[in-house]
Parts: C-alpha cells; structure tokens; sequence
C-alpha cells in the first residue's frame, strides 16, 4: 500500500500542477485529444453507418472490415504510422481514428437493424419520405446502439491515447513513459491511477447518457436488443435477413 | 522482405513468447467466468455486482493495468505475470456477461423439462444448459481471443516479450518491414486461434453444423486496447 500512497502524494505534490508537465495540462491534452478523434471518426462513421443501415447494403463489408480491424495490434498500428509520418501528433491521430471508426460505424447500423421493420413500414405507410423515416423513426430509435458504439470507441481512444505516448509528446501517457525511464514508481502508478479514474468517469457519463436517449414510450423492449448487438464483431452474427425482418433468428 | 528472410529465427521465438503469454489468459478466464457467469444469473443480487464489476473493470485500459497490478500483487514490473493476469482479468470481465446471457438463452420450457425428467441443478447444468449455450460461449470466446492476442502486443512497452517487441524495437531502429512483419504475425496468430476455437466448437457441438448459425448470439461489446 505505500507504493499508493506514494503516487497519490505524487498526484497531489504541487509541483506536478505547474509547467509544461502539469496535470491538468496533460489531461486537457489527454481530453481534447480523445475528443478530436471521435469527432473525426464520428464525422466518416455515423453518416456511413446510418447509409447502411437504412438500405441494408454494404453490410457484409462492414461486418468484415470492423471484423479485422480488430485483431490489428494497435500498437503496431501507432508505430508503423509513426514511422510514417515521423514523430508527433499526427500519428496517434491518424491510428486512432482508424480504430475509432469501427465500433461507430457499427452502433449506427445495427441501431437501425434493431429496429422492428413493421415500425419502419409503419412510417412509409403513412407518408413519410425516406429522409423523414432517417430522421424521425430511425435515428431516435437507433440513438441507444449508437451512442453504445460511441461509448466503446471513447474506451478505446482514451486507452490507446495513453499508449500514443510512446511515439508523442501527449497526454497523460507520458507520465507512465517518463517513469519507465527515469525508474520514477510513484510517477508511472500516478499516472496510471489518472487514466484509470478518467476512463471509469467517462464510462460513467456514457452509461448515464446512453439510459437517457432512449425515446419516450420505448421501454424494455429496446434494452434486450441492444444488449444483442454485437457491432459486427463475430462471424457468427444473426443473417441480417432476419434481422430485418423482425422474424426470431433461432429455430424453435 | 530481407529484413524479415534474415530474421526469421527472431520472429520465431516472439511469436513463441507470444503464445505463452496468451493462451494462459484465453483458457484461464474461461474456467474463471463459468461459475461468474452461472452466479451473476443465478442470483438478482449477484447479478448487480458482478456484472457492473466486470464492466468496470472492462473499461480500464490495459497499459495503465499493466503499471497498478505489480503494486497490487507485488509482482516485478516487467514481469510476464502483469500481461497474463491483466489479460485474464478483461477475459473474465468480458466472458462473465457472454456466460450469464448465453445461460439466459437457453429456453426456460427446456430448462423445465430436464428437471421434470429427473435432472439435478448440477446436472442440468452440465449436461442440458451449458452446451445449450455453447454457441453463444463459443462467440465470446472468439472475441476474447482475438483481442488477447491482440493486447499481449502492449506488453512491450514495459519490457515483456511478445511480437509487439517487433513494433517497439522496429520503431526505433526505423525498420519498417519488422513492424509489418510484426502486424502479420499477429493478425495471422489471431486468425489460428480463432480458427482452432471454431474447429473446436465443430467438434464439441457436432448439432450446430446443421442448424447453421440460427442462435441470435450474445452481447459483446468490444473495446480492446
């Protein structure tokens, strides 16, 4: 226990709050980092995903893409960009908004996918257009399941945020990279204790949020649904036929 | 290429170092979430604590991990115990939820059925619920192994040999072709693990090859790194 209390007195020492190495400094970096990348990634994915979802096309491609995507080392993925690029920001940028966009794009489909096609129906029977169904049926109810994508790439980014140190000067993983080097114990656990509380805080928000998109008069059902989705991660996925038929996937 | 032709002894002995440090992880937290899972759905109060715990612990990112765990259990910091209980520590959290869910799966006529022909809990479960919920098991337990194999790479940060020692020394030597050998051969271990995880599931659920992949599976939710 005193290797804790000695990176908490580390956290707390005044001189870790001021200087190019202060703490709020590096999480600020570490936050406006994440935040960037999500907006990017966000910017290529959501747009992508609700296409998708809504014409049901492409989305083998999809499933095989993220699929792969996720057994890509990310960092390898850092270092090979790094190598690139050269040293600096843009690497980490252009790695992590490559793995950030998998998970989005996959909350924006299979949110639409979950959907009960006879409420899609519904909606074209009494008139609406096909950009009135996107915006008023289809967004509002996918919202869960995308903002679930959303959660698990804010995971993702804030983590490899931290390994992004290794070929940047940025954010808080510096901390554990400075310590490694300097056999600085209280530095490197400091460090890791801010990263740890930033993402259980953020993981936190999320699961606030995500309890609060969910439209009015959409209870229960939703919540089994979306615990269904698994963002394309297997190749064991329900057919997306009967998914958008609505039909139960398992042979009783 | 000649780079990777002159250095195959190298990338051998990582990808060796490699698979030691993640199949313990892959066939630990399996043994481990099994009776995780059966209590978090076993018992509403249980259920609580053991699912959010594992989602919390789901959301700690794993270089960080890798630093607090040696203070926890007393471990030297580069030692390869850090990566395989860290790895088995996101392995449980995330099978725990695959465990308790693939359980729920199973139909509750079914379930009901097996006690009135005369099984016992114990029984029941062996022999009726868990190979029900195998194919959903079996999903999880690919996703668990992929993003192991995939993890065990950040190891080489903190000085614990794996493939992922490809990407930090060829970063720093500036070697291109030994960080893309690097990513092949992790992408590709990833591939043989997934692949033997199917061929088991072929071998052990010979029902599922006719049914095809009907079973809706289960909730996964994937954030590695």
């Amino acid at each position: 226990m005193n290797l804790f209390s000695d990176a908490v007195n580390w956290i707390l020492d005044p001189a870790n709050w001021v200087g190019i190495n202060a703490i709020p400094l590096r999480l600020s970096q570490h936050l406006v980092f994440t935040l960037v990348t999500l907006l990017i990634a966000s910017a290529i994915a959501i747009p992508l995903g609700f296409l998708i979802g809504h014409t049901g096309r492409g989305r083998g491609l999809a499933v095989t893409t993220s699929g792969g995507l996720r057994a890509i080392p990310t960092l390898g993925l850092l270092t090979l960009v790094a190598l690139w690029v050269g040293i600096g920001v843009v690497a980490p940028y252009v790695a992590l908004t490559v793995l950030a966009i998998p998970p989005i794009l996959a909350g924006a489909y299979t949110g639409f996918e979950a959907i009960d096609r006879r409420t899609i129906d519904a909606a074209r029977a009494v008139g609406m257009s096909e950009l009135q169904i996107v915006r008023k049926v289809e967004i509002p109810l996918g919202l869960p399941l995308l903002i679930g994508g959303l959660r698990s790439a804010t995971l993702q980014v804030i983590a490899t945020a931290t390994l992004a140190a290794y070929v940047a000067d940025l954010g808080l993983g510096r901390y554990l990279f400075a310590g490694l080097k300097t056999r600085d114990y209280a530095e490197m656990l400091g460090g890791s204790i801010l990263v740890i509380l930033l993402a259980l805080v953020l993981e936190g928000i999320f699961a606030l949020i995500q309890r609060f998109v969910v439209p009015r008069g959409v209870s229960g059902r939703l919540k089994t649904r979306q615990s269904g989705s698994t963002a394309g991660s297997t190749s064991t996925e329900p057919d997306s036929h009967s998914l958008r038929t609505g039909r139960p996937t398992a042979a009783r | 290429m000649t780079w990777v032709l002159s250095n195959l002894g190298l990338i051998w002995a990582r990808i060796l170092d490699h698979v030691v440090l993640s199949l313990p992880p892959i066939v630990l937290c399996f043994v481990i979430a099994l009776p995780l899972g059966w209590l978090a759905r076993r018992y509403r109060v249980s259920r609580g604590i053991i699912l959010t715990g594992a989602g919390l612990l789901y959301a700690v990112p794993s270089l960080p991990l890798f630093f607090v765990l040696p203070a926890v259990i007393g471990t030297g910091l580069r030692s390869p115990l850090n990566v395989i209980i860290a790895l088995t520590l996101y392995g449980v959290a995330l099978m725990v939820r695959v465990v308790s869910d693939g359980l729920d799966s199973v139909d509750a006529d079914v379930r009901q059925s097996a006690s009135a022909v005369g099984y016992s809990a114990w029984s029941r479960f062996w022999q009726v619920e868990l190979p029900l919920s195998g194919p959903v098991l079996l999903a999880g337990m690919r996703v668990v192994a992929v993003s192991t194999v995939s993890l065990v790479t950040v190891g080489a940060v903190i000085g614990v040999q794996s493939l992922g020692s490809l990407f930090t020394d060829g970063f720093q030597r500036g070697i291109q072709a030994e960080i893309i050998a690097g990513l092949v051969a992790t992408v590709g271990l990833a591939l043989l693990f997934d692949g033997a995880l199917v061929l088991a599931g072929r071998l052990l659920m010979p029902w599922t090859r006719k049914a095809g992949p009907a079973r809706r599976t289960a909730p996964i939710e994937v954030s590695a790194a």
